[in-house]
């Protein structure tokens, strides 16, 4: 049997959802912003954490952190993961979490996230071992990375700098319609292409904010989800890891995402011509590049070009990043719950003026590391069931 | 109970020939390319690495980014070398002129120590 063919497709949805603390939220612990907004996404469900018998966490500041918050929740979870594969750890929770309650083996999964980063350090908070091979260098990592990737997409395709801030201008545009984002001023082009270079060829307007965040979401097997307030069914799910170091990514211009997106997708018995939006991670304005093209939105070589007719904007074809994505709305270090708390939003109807009407299916596509590991998750109203 | 691969792990092993001057790496019999970094089986498929030989320090430019520091401090030219054995490496170009790394450009490996760790690092090819 396939993945896509053992997927429980749609039998488990996600009940609540919450983000809390976004931008500035001083005076609170991430362990406190985890715990704020997990309570909320429960509200949200209309359930308790006395509920919770799944309990999936990724700490910025604690490796244990799975254990602190089963603690200060005051519960005894039969699972509790703390998987960490960076920025898509809440995505693999979420493929985790539904194996999971489909096999009857929980009933109800919190996933949750907190960081107080910009209060509390005032740059991207990070864990990682200093490899022994590239520490040396004195390269500035992770945007290094990235930037490596995104001066081959460049050489490899013809993809400009333009291409790269009209992602960022993209991201602004719908940032502007949603007062949870945290960069929300106008800026033009011009104005984003002039931006402090940090390592060639990406500027500061091509790098996600600093931010603090925290959320949750909630989720249940489908026969439980139908007594909540609006269940948003997950319809399919996969992830894989392809390196931790830039050096050993098999190709800089080809990611995970090729691997992880089709699985989802076909679990999902859908194609990107089904997909109504896509919430990515975009830690880089490269990020969004790749990631269409790897989930067959348009074909590898030509993100640049299909970002840059606009498509991705408000009243595009494909509305991508419609929170305003990491770039502009919030970035508080591991950014990929907030992908899968905008596509519950918009699926539900509840995302206010930046809304897309007739949504029914939305992709939410995590990253982690330098482009290392990809998730991707496919929601879609109860009508795509 | 089972015995070590090695006296010494392929980390420290790499890192100890460096040290001594010579940049060596492993090669896959298999694929008949270098391995980089050493490890204690080949990567993908868990068969035998051959022992450490020298490689030639010949290589291709990647993919390179420009990292600006605060003045005085030179820019880093931060570079993804294609060895010629096989194997690619993060590295960086002392000295280089930011404005004339490019792509594909052939670059040469030297070793230097900066604090206590010995590490590769390149400069254009002649």
């Amino acid at each position: 049997m396939s993945w896509s063919d053992a997927f429980p497709r749609g039998r488990t949805a996600v009940v609540g959802a919450s983000t809390f603390g976004l931008g500035l939220c001083p005076g609170y612990s991430a362990l406190e912003m985890a715990a704020e907004a997990g309570y909320r996404a429960l509200d949200d469900a209309g359930l308790t954490i006395a509920a919770v018998d799944g309990l999936f966490v990724a700490l910025p500041d604690d490796h244990l952190g799975g254990l602190a918050m089963a603690e200060y929740f005051g519960i005894t979870p039969a699972i509790v993961d703390n998987n960490r594969t960076g920025g898509s750890s809440f995505l693999c929770h979420s493929i985790h979490a539904a194996l999971a309650l489909d096999a009857g083996l929980i009933d109800v999964a919190l996933i949750t996230y907190g960081s107080n980063q910009r209060s509390n350090a005032g740059k991207l908070v990070s864990a990682l071992r200093a490899s022994p091979y590239e520490t040396p260098h004195g390269a500035r990592m992770p945007v290094g990375g990235y930037a490596l990737a995104a001066a081959r997409h460049m050489h490899d395709f013809g993809t400009t700098r333009e291409d790269f801030a009209n992602v960022a201008l993209s991201a602004r545009k719908w940032a502007q319609k949603n007062p949870e984002a945290f960069a929300r001023d106008d800026t033009t082009i011009k104005a984003l292409l002039a931006a402090r270079m940090v390592s060639t060829p990406l500027s500061v307007s091509d790098c996600c904010l600093v931010t603090d965040g925290a959320a949750a979401v909630v989720m249940t097997r489908m026969d439980r989800a139908r007594s909540t307030r609006a269940p948003i069914p997950l319809l399919g799910g996969a992830a894989t890891v392809t390196h931790k170091e830039i050096a050993a990514m098999p190709d800089l211009t080809t990611t995970g995402a090729a691997i992880s997106g089709p699985r989802a997708m076909a679990a999902a018995r859908i194609g990107p011509g089904d997909v109504d939006m896509v919430q990515l991670y975009d830690a880089f304005t490269i990020n969004t590049i790749l990631f269409l093209e790897d989930l067959g939105f348009c074909p590898k070589g030509e993100g640049g070009r299909f970002v840059s007719s606009g498509a991705i904007a408000p009243g595009g074809t494909l509305p991508v990043n419609t929170n305003g994505g990491g770039l502009s709305c919030n970035h508080p270090g591991m950014y990929g719950l907030f992908t899968m708390v905008e596509a519950v939003r918009q699926l539900r109807g509840e995302a206010g003026e930046r809304q897309v009407p007739g949504t029914e299916i939305a992709v939410s596509h995590g990253n982690g590391g330098v482009l290392s590991s990809q998730a991707t998750l496919i929601f879609g109203t109860e009508a795509t069931l | 109970m089972t015995e070590p691969a090695t006296d010494t792990a392929p980390e420290s092993a790499y890192l100890a020939h460096l040290a001594g001057g010579r940049f060596m790496l492993q090669r896959d019999p298999l694929s008949g390319c270098a391995v980089f970094p050493p490890r204690l089986r080949a990567p993908g498929h868990g068969g035998v690495l051959g022992d450490f030989e020298p490689v030639s320090g010949r290589g291709t430019v990647h993919a390179v980014t420009i990292q600006p520091r605060r003045p005085p401090e030179p820019a880093r030219v931060i570079v993804l070398v294609d060895l010629e054995e096989g194997g690619r490496m993060l590295s960086h170009m002392p000295g280089a002129d930011p404005d004339s790394v490019a792509i594909d450009d052939v670059v040469m490996a030297r070793i230097v120590t900066e604090g206590d760790v010995p590490t590769v690092v390149f400069e254009p090819a002649t």
